[in-house]
């Protein structure tokens, strides 16, 4: 069959059964488009911004487990884009973005709307391509779908200049792909894993360390089948919140940086850290030193790359965690004896009685801690949590009772404020049924407002709950710890209205600063099914804690504000 | 620390951009490149980069784990028992003492190939160690220019 490589990317999207691009046109990207128009296999979302198609797209891959597509044109359209390639990379979310490229026999002549996309993209994508000839298109789309999702996932960038999607070539979608250079191992080696099980059986304090790529191998069931079964106690990364279930009883908490004493205390005194889809980075482990000195490390990973890049792994294992951790729970029937880790289920309740995550509630302002819990109390598993980045980011993480894998949808790795509103509409559309929140803060919230206007023309709604301390309240809180209190450039008390900034856009808003208001606010908000600003006045200068200060080590935590 | 000098073989599909993938892949994480060569390997689509690094045991355990994961890196060897040559010409004025340099890159493996009114260019090939001898024994002929062709390897 001839066609143009335009249509064959329509066909491509269609194979792949995607339903959904976001995107935004341009110059180079306009053969493409006019195909968009006439077919109607895919729903087209126009974001406002390029950075928001992507993340967007990677909120839609995030929420739904399958691979999300975004659109964008040359030059400017990719710069544009390239913040939510590094985010998506980062946090390996499977997503396709496809380029408009000025014509070949342009490239490298500097003209209108040209940039080196391939050449920016390669530090930030799994891989990508410049398709010089449309022959090659239907390889090349089989192969960043296949590459996007598979092994590591990560986003796959596709860079098609305009003469080729007007050229004219013979397609046949390929049925599978075989790459001979690139063949991820998913089996784990069966002689490790009878090794790391024995070694477990041989432990006194062992501790699932739990981590994002549970989420991505949708291996959540068998993690917490395994947990249950050997009645090893677990703690989550900031990526794998969800994975345990919050009302888990050998769910410890979060670990880390904002993780609780009982969760970093439980790392510091295990004897065998049993590493789950989990990369060790600095956030988590804070001084590499003294990080879980006395322990082994069982680690089992996609990435051969993750595994004793920062901690020595005893037990490597490459692999699949879901095949991994189903092969664990075989052989954890004969060999492991849950009894035997009471005193240590023992000791980490007592590290959670001493220490339980808490914050001093007031009846003058809201903390937005309160916030946080009261909006779980409320939509609780029924509503999906997106964020952004910042405090607001972290109590979401600290407070929210997260029950299910892919609730969670926030920039981990990356750290992108702008990320959760965006991504909060990709997740409403993967997700109708349920209610899409963005938690916010009064800084992030402007880095993508402009999406107000997409959530009302495609009908996303999306209720963003900004935790507004008038402060770009993170870097605040480290200058109020590390910089003897001089805040450059971090007060942001010269806000827009966002009632009427939300409504002008044919959106509801609502100023806050009470309990009563903000349960009728989110009341409101949910039943009017439409985009939604619920702008929550909470205590100016609530830091977020406990926190191990950059590159201290993870016993030695501050506690409260007094621990300064 | 132990910084090890190692050599790292690439085996690579050769098609556009994927010299710049590995060169990026060094800078963007902070690895070391001492020398790099690379060619085509005949009758096949792939090429093999001879790459020389040095570093930690875990920075260069790293190096390799981060070249595999290159999509288009079909093999990577850390090499430990390897034949290892490099090559240098060097370009001398005539007037120089042509058969004490001449027997100078005798004993590297090396002649004199190619001879103008002017200047003689002499070629060595050996062990990277043995061409910096010979580079620092004919510092005193003065050279007028010198090129090293970084090294090239084969696992014994």
């Amino acid at each position: 069959m001839q066609l143009n490589g335009a249509q064959m990317v329509i066909e491509a999207l269609k194979y792949e059964g995607v339903d959904t691009v976001f995107g935004y046109p341009g110059g180079a990207i306009m053969n493409v488009y006019d195909e968009i128009y006439k077919q109607d296999h895919f729903k087209h979302i126009l974001t406002r911004h390029e950075q928001a198609a992507v993340h967007a797209a990677e909120g839609y891959a995030k929420v739904t487990g399958k691979v999300g597509v975004a659109m964008v044109t040359s030059g400017p359209g990719f710069t544009n884009a390239v913040t939510g390639l590094a985010n998506a990379y980062m946090d390996s979310t499977p997503i396709v973005v496809i380029s408009g490229q000025v014509p070949m026999s342009l490239i490298g002549t500097d003209a209108f709307q040209e940039i080196d996309a391939v050449g920016i993209s390669r530090s930030c994508t799994k891989h990508n391509y410049l398709v010089t000839d449309a022959s090659d298109l239907a390889h090349v789309l089989k192969e960043a779908f296949y590459l996007a999702s598979s092994g590591r996932p990560g986003p796959v960038h596709v860079d098609i200049p305009k003469d080729v999607t007007a050229q004219l070539a013979e397609f046949e979608y390929p049925t599978s792909v075989s790459m001979q250079t690139y063949k991820p191992t998913t089996k784990g080696n069966a002689r490790q894993i009878k090794k790391a099980i024995e070694a477990i059986a041989a432990s006194k304090r062992p501790l699932l360390y739990l981590g994002g790529g549970i989420v991505n191998a949708n291996a959540s069931k068998s993690v917490r089948e395994f947990a249950a079964l050997t009645g090893i106690p677990a703690v989550e990364t900031f990526m794998a919140r969800g994975v345990m279930g919050a009302s888990n009883p050998l769910l410890i908490s979060m670990l880390g940086m904002h993780g609780s004493y009982a969760a970093n205390m439980a790392m510091s005194e295990t004897d065998l850290i049993i590493g789950l889809g989990a990369r060790f980075d600095d956030r988590v482990t804070g001084k590499l030193s003294e990080f879980a000195k006395n322990a082994g490390v069982i680690h089992v990973d996609i990435d051969p790359a993750s595994i004793s890049k920062l901690v020595d792994a005893t037990y490597p294992i490459v692999g699949d965690v879901a095949l991994v951790t189903k092969e664990f729970l075989e052989l954890a029937k004969e060999k492991i004896d849950s009894s035997k880790y009471e005193p240590w289920r023992e000791m980490c309740e007592h590290f959670e009685q001493i220490h339980p995550l808490a914050y001093d509630d007031s009846s003058d302002t809201l903390k937005p801690q309160w916030v946080v819990e009261r909006v779980g109390e409320l939509l609780g598993k029924d509503a999906n949590i997106s964020t952004d980045v910042g405090q607001h980011q972290m109590w979401t993480a600290q407070y929210y009772p997260f029950d299910r894998p892919r609730q969670f949808i926030s920039s981990g790795g990356l750290g992108t404020m702008g990320y959760g509103f965006p991504a909060a509409l990709g997740v409403k559309r993967g997700d109708i049924e349920r209610v899409s929140i963005n938690i916010t803060g009064d800084g992030s919230i402007l880095m993508n407002i402009q999406e107000l206007m997409t959530s009302v023309e495609q009908n996303l709604p999306v209720i963003n709950i900004i935790l507004n301390n008038h402060y770009l309240g993170m870097v605040r809180q480290w200058q109020t710890l590390f910089y003897d209190k001089r805040y450059a450039q971090t007060d942001l008390s010269v806000q827009p209205n966002f009632v009427k900034l939300v409504e002008s856009f044919g959106g509801v808003g609502y100023d806050v600063s009470t309990k009563e208001e903000f349960d009728k606010a989110l009341k409101d908000a949910v039943d009017a099914d439409v985009v939604a600003l619920i702008n929550v006045t909470v205590e100016r200068l609530e830091n977020v804690l406990p926190m191990v200060p950059a590159g201290g080590s993870l016993f030695n935590m501050m506690l409260d504000d007094k621990d300064r | 620390m132990d910084n090890e000098r190692r050599v790292v073989s690439v085996i690579v599909i050769n098609e556009a951009s994927v010299l710049s993938r590995i060169t990026d892949l060094f800078s963007a994480r902070g690895y070391n490149i001492e020398s790099l060569t690379v060619a085509p390997i005949p009758s096949s689509e792939y090429s093999r980069l001879t790459i020389v690094t040095s570093g930690e045991s875990r920075v260069i355990e790293q190096i390799t784990k981060q070249l595999h994961k290159l999509i288009p890196v079909l093999k990577v060897y850390e090499h430990t028992k390897l034949v290892e040559k490099e090559m240098a010409l060097v370009k001398f004025t005539i007037s120089t003492s042509l058969s004490d340099i001449e027997a100078l890159s005798s004993s590297y493996n090396g002649k004199i190939v190619n001879a103008n009114r002017d200047t003689v260019i002499v070629m060595v090939v050996d062990e990277p160690t043995r061409v910096s001898n010979f580079l620092s024994a004919i510092e005193r002929f003065n050279p007028k220019e010198i090129v090293r062709s970084g090294s090239v390897a084969l696992e014994q």
